[in-house]
């Protein structure tokens, strides 16, 4: 079953087409890995599919819904979450205040019950809180619990914003570049958890990647990109053996 | 050293965390309550403006310290919430009425503020609301049917079920209701989705916007709700000062605001108590050691703006977390005493690195 599709989306900024007529489709419950040269158009991809940016043409839908114009503060209720590349926590915040700001697209509470904290507020709170502490358990992040963000290691909050992602309980998950900035076994650890997000929650994925040993890991299906265009989609072993993805990571004969 | 030992998710969102707590405040809440039966008339007036000013300083707090968006106009919005109330009941409108129009009028002047200057932050927005307090300030002056201009006007004394609201001692507790009020909804509002949405906009907008964070919804909001609460402050300065003129909502007010705010301490409903002391105290002060300062220095004119300028000037380079982190750093002091380590307070440094104000 096909969960997300893009079909033939483009942006251009002034003279450059960052993404140029990009299609693909993702099914339920796998983990899509997109590659490619720095520049290459990955994270203006998520940054589309987020709605931060908007496509010059191009349509794209989840379940069957067309979001290509929604605004972005509506993604996240559409069961679309992301992570960022340099890390976008809430620094001065708690780390449960965090992952508890994930889960706002699913809080339903009027602003003068907020303001009075009636019955029916303190009720939701309990049971976001309930949610958060499963996400908590689930990336064995208790211990951090009460720490400001500003104060954890870098690692940890990687992890955190992985969490954060997970408290909005999406059915498609974006991560871009989940092992920047990581060692070589926390990039490991990091592998595992997307292994876990895909088969204990169902969660299906689509991740911009450098690291081709994670790539090869958890990925059923890769994309490889350049100067904006898809050169190849496919298995991992089959993306990286394709002539045009050697040439772009290795340089050769440009075929224009 | 008291370590909570928490065994239910309720205990995390519960105004008072423990006993402690409870005894503290309690006795706070007694001693503020008898004090007017213990101090002079001059006190109890100027406990009653620090009340007045802390109301102020809560909203703009809400606003400055965990919006993360600046405001140099809120003296404007006093004003509005002063004139409102006052003319209100010049025209027979109970007092119990004229109040709370007076804050929800000043919080629909704040979302109309708001609105219209949603994509700025930082210096341009200062500079917008710094306009915003300036044409406010010059319909108070022209418009005369209603504000009598210049001259200005007497206000009347307010009743409540036929009692009046009289001196000094009336005033202080009805400011005090008040404050307790303020102080129930912004720590209510903290606790729940809303306020978590104004820290996470302060924080970072684009994450907050991909968490389904509506920032335009929110940001007015958080405009709405800093200004009613600064026009139920107008409402009470009208009866503290006891005759309005459009001369006393300048900008010099807003940067007193401002210096609450900064001065007591960013992201903290303490701290904006705790400038409003600083700010009403330091004039009384200056008064009291005038005379005794040397070379003259006592006479000078313009003395007490330059040492609010230099106070706000100290406490952003030393004290970036103001007095409310003094008064934190104190408590762990006397908690860990003698156990103080040089690392105790990194917390607040790593606080003030990455402290935003864009």
């Amino acid at each position: 079953m096909i969960l997300f599709q893009a079909e033939d989306i483009s942006v251009r900024f002034g003279g450059i087409r960052a993404v140029d007529s990009v299609s693909f489709d993702v099914k339920q419950g796998e983990v899509f890995s997109i590659i490619g040269p720095n520049g290459a158009g990955k994270t203006t991809i998520f940054n589309l599919i987020s709605r931060i940016y908007s496509s010059t043409s191009g349509k794209l839908t989840i379940d069957g819904t067309d979001f290509t114009r929604t605004p972005a503060y509506q993604i996240a209720s559409l069961g679309i979450a992301r992570t960022f590349q340099n890390i976008e926590l809430f620094p001065n915040a708690t780390l449960l205040q965090n992952l508890l700001i994930g889960r706002h697209c699913h809080s339903r509470v009027g602003f003068l019950a907020e303001l009075g904290f009636l019955p029916s507020v303190r009720k939701a709170e309990l049971h976001h809180r309930e949610k958060v502490e499963d996400v908590i358990a689930f990336l064995g992040l208790q211990r951090y619990r009460d720490s400001l963000i500003a104060n954890l290691p870098y690692g940890v909050r990687k992890v955190v914003e992985l969490g954060r992602a997970l408290c909005i309980e999406p059915k498609l998950l974006l991560l871009d570049e989940p092992s920047s900035g990581l060692n070589v076994e926390e990039t490991e650890g990091m592998g595992f958890w997307i292994e876990d997000i895909k088969k204990d929650l169902g969660i299906t994925v689509i991740m911009v990647e450098h690291d081709m040993a994670l790539v090869n890991q958890v990925s059923d299906r890769v994309m490889a990109l350049n100067y904006g265009k898809v050169l190849a989609m496919g298995s991992p072993r089959e993306v990286q053996s394709h002539p045009e993805v050697v040439k772009a990571y290795l340089g050769g004969e440009v075929a224009v | 050293m008291r370590t909570l030992f928490r065994t239910q998710y309720r205990q995390d969102i519960a105004l008072w965390k423990h006993n402690g707590d409870r005894f503290w405040y309690g006795l706070l809440a007694v001693l503020v309550f008898i004090a007017p039966m213990v101090l002079g008339e001059f006190y109890i007036g100027e406990m009653g403006a620090v009340y007045i000013f802390a109301i102020a300083g809560v909203g703009l707090m809400l606003l400055v310290g965990y919006t993360g968006l600046i405001s140099l106009g809120h003296a404007a919005f006093l004003g509005i919430g002063a004139y409102v109330n006052a003319v209100l009941l010049k025209m027979g409108v109970p007092f119990l009425i004229t109040l709370p129009v007076a804050g929800l009028f000043t919080a629909l002047c704040g979302a109309a503020i708001g609105r219209p200057t949603l994509r700025m932050s930082g210096l341009y927005l200062a500079i917008a609301t710094l306009a915003f307090g300036s044409i406010v300030g010059t319909v108070f002056q022209k418009w005369e049917s209603v504000t009598g201009g210049f001259d200005g006007f007497a206000v009347p004394t307010p009743e409540i079920f036929g009692f009046p609201i009289e001196g000094a001692t009336g005033i202080y507790y009805v400011s005090l209701v008040v404050l307790l009020f303020v102080l129930w909804v912004s720590a209510n509002l903290l606790r729940s989705p809303a306020g978590r949405a104004m820290v996470a906009i302060r924080d970072s907008e684009v994450s907050a916007q991909s968490m389904g964070i509506h920032l335009a919804r929110y940001k007015t909001m958080a405009f709405a709700i800093s200004a009613g609460m600064t026009g139920l402050a107008g409402a009470l300065f009208a009866h503290y000062v006891r005759y309005l003129a459009p001369d006393a909502f300048d900008v010099l007010l807003s940067v007193q605001f401002v210096t609450i705010v900064f001065v007591g301490g960013l992201g903290s409903l303490r701290g904006a108590i705790l400038g409003a002391m600083f700010v009403r105290l330091l004039p009384q002060f200056i008064a009291v050691v005038r005379d005794d300062l040397p070379f003259g220095i006592g006479r000078l004119p313009g003395l007490e703006p330059s040492l609010f300028g230099l106070s706000l000037v100290l406490v952003i380079l030393f004290q970036p977390a103001g007095l409310n982190g003094m008064w934190l750093k104190a408590k762990v002091w006397f908690q860990a005493f003698p156990f103080k380590r040089q690392t105790s307070f990194r917390r607040q440094k790593s606080y003030a690195k990455s402290e935003r104000l864009r």
